[in-house]
């Protein structure tokens, strides 16, 4: 039984399905499309058919890229999955002033990666913070360089990910926490079980569902890096190129007289192939889990 | 008409944190945290907060130090020696920061406004509207989820572009200004109410706008206040949309006025310094003071997804 007038939804929707429609279905169409083109940033373009895709084959910046972001992914994972179990748990008893700390933690996601970065950048600097203690306490007697060494680089920009990321997760598990049943760690408090294995036999097991959904926007965040290592590279990406990301290759080539989007679209359609592999192992994983 | 309690209040109201809790000796409560627990939480705690906060402690304590003032010491120091507020006065020299502040404010209460309206709108009618097709719009929400937007930024600016809107503040804005994943949220958020309370109006004759209005729409403050939140942070933060559609520095965003400021005059820390905390500190303000309609949210379940 209907009580509007027939149109009266349609009305409600029709703004955000404009909005889906012309700017989320269009542009993955378009982007098939244009990467079978010279499309150039000002306008105009003609078709290529495949060169683009040929193109990409003997892309040799391409191929650090991916490489890039497989060991972003691969090192972001299991801090990026664990820590922030542990932060919640630090936060999740209400003690005095929890709310502060809660929002303190939280800070970091908070700002732009923009400013972040360029915090990083400064004590990451050759005379910067980290530098500095560390020659102080001897513990290195030239300094590291942090922002121009190519796996340095890489590092200091995944620990940056890394850093930033601690306080969204933690929500994330903050808010699958208040699901684990009370009475299980009670019960297992009154049989002898220490913290730890409170821990280990009934918080994670709890959280599993959500850990596998972070683990999810984990990967998917890592392949899709650009902020960090755009600052952090001075927007270069590192020596000789070699410290670009997939989407910071997709923004090179989105500019300037020298730009083809066309390209760029096929370097777009490389990273939907690659984000999508760690959504379906894990999403797989999950299944596997429920039937067992 | 019922009285429609807000599910962004929780029904137990926690103890306001602050208060001292009576500890009661001799019993082996769960709740109670014996005080070495406490002291190893909260010493854990600061630890954390170190690491967290220091670094933005740092920035802020290098665009306080003046001029004359080594911020290279081996031995760093916390508290500027010589404080001067010089280096914010010098950034709006060398660029034009107070326009870019304004700019991005601009697309952020576009983006905030846009989502607001947009998706409450569009979450209303497929949650709680009988419609053909209703299944079929949803599923179009739920299927874009799967695409990361650096995936279609490309022909997103191509589409910008087509309307005459690239290197605009309004081209900036206009694909962000309703989200899918919003009207998800408000569609899940919707849904939460009784069907009895719209079943009621009905039968008290009130038409769809008025349920929207008056009954839907009050009883989703706390999702609202998430979306718009995350709405503002998000377009505040941008940096990679900003940099496609941008092409004039008299119309950059904060952010790619800062990436512009330090790719140009790099040589000073304290400059740098002073800009990264003018496009920090107010997204600290926000999110400081609507911080606890957050937290509420993420209790509701807004944030799960």
């Amino acid at each position: 039984m209907r009580y509007q007038r027939w149109f009266t939804p349609w009305v409600l929707v029709i703004p955000a399905l404009t909005w889906l429609l012309v700017f989320n279905l269009w542009p993955s169409i378009n982007t098939v499309i244009l990467s079978f083109t010279n499309a150039k940033p000002l306008g105009g373009g003609t078709f290529v058919g495949l060169k683009n895709f040929e193109t990409l084959l003997h892309d040799e910046q391409l191929r650090w890229a991916l490489l890039n972001s497989v060991i972003y992914m691969v090192v972001c994972l299991p801090f990026l999955t664990i820590i922030p179990l542990l932060l919640a748990v630090l936060v999740e008893k209400k003690l005095p002033g929890i709310t502060f700390f809660r929002t303190a933690f939280y800070t970091p996601v908070v700002a732009s990666a923009v400013v972040v970065a360029l915090i990083w950048q400064w004590i990451l600097d050759d005379r910067g913070l980290v530098n500095g203690l560390a020659e102080k306490l001897g513990v290195i007697s030239g300094p590291l360089p942090f922002l121009s060494d190519q796996w340095l680089l890489l590092l200091s920009a995944i620990s940056l990910t890394i850093w930033k990321g601690l306080g969204y997760y933690m929500i994330i598990y903050l808010a699958a926490l208040g699901n684990v049943g009370r009475e299980l760690h009670e019960a297992a408090a009154v049989d002898g079980a220490n913290a730890l294995r409170r821990f280990v036999h009934i918080t994670i097991p709890g959280v599993r569902g959500t850990m596998i959904l972070i683990s999810i926007l984990i990967s998917v965040s890592a392949l899709r890096v650009f902020s960090e290592l755009f600052i952090l590279s001075g927007g270069k990406g590192g020596p000789g190129g070699r410290d670009n990301s997939v989407v910071m290759l997709i923004q090179q080539y989105s500019q300037g007289f020298e730009g083809n989007l066309g390209y760029a679209s096929a370097l777009s359609i490389v990273l939907f192939f690659v984000t999508v592999v760690p959504m379906l192992v894990l999403a797989r994983l999950n299944r596997r889990g429920a039937e067992a | 008409m019922t009285v429609v309690t807000d599910p962004a209040r929780p029904v137990a109201v926690p103890p306001e944190p602050g208060t001292p809790k009576r500890r009661r000796s001799g019993t082996f409560g769960f709740n109670t945290v014996s005080p070495r627990e406490k002291v190893a939480r909260y010493v854990l705690l600061v630890f954390v907060l170190l690491i967290t906060i220091g670094p933005f402690l740092w920035q802020l304590s290098t665009s306080l130090k003046g001029s004359g003032e080594d911020i290279y010491t081996r031995i760093p120091r916390l508290l500027p020696s010589q404080p001067t507020f010089d280096h914010y006065k010098a950034v709006a020299d060398t660029i034009p920061v107070w326009d870019y502040a304004r700019n991005s404010l601009v697309v952020a209460v576009l983006v905030v406004g846009g989502n607001v309206i947009g998706a409450s709108l569009a979450g209303f009618a497929i949650s709680r509207l009988q419609f053909k097709g209703r299944k079929l719009v949803l599923g179009l929400f739920l299927a874009t989820l799967v695409l990361p937007g650096e995936v279609t930024i490309i022909s997103q600016y191509v589409t910008v572009r087509e309307f005459g809107l690239a290197n605009t503040l309004f081209g900036v804005a206009l694909p962000g200004m309703i989200g899918a994943l919003n009207v998800l949220l408000m569609y899940n958020a919707f849904r939460s109410l009784p069907i009895e309370v719209d079943q009621a109006a009905i039968v008290d004759g009130a038409n769809a706008w008025q349920r929207f209005l008056f009954i839907g729409l009050p009883s989703v403050r706390g999702t609202i206040s998430v979306v718009a939140i995350f709405a503002f942070i998000g377009a505040w933060d941008d940096f990679l949309w900003p940099l496609i559609v941008l092409t004039d520095p008299d119309k950059y965003t904060l952010t790619v006025g800062l990436q512009y400021l330090s790719g140009t005059f790099s040589n000073n820390p304290r400059l740098i310094a002073a800009g990264t905390m003018i496009a920090f500190i107010p997204i600290v303000i926000v999110f400081a003071t609507l911080q606890r309609f957050f937290f509420k949210g993420v209790e509701e379940g807004a944030v799960k997804g």
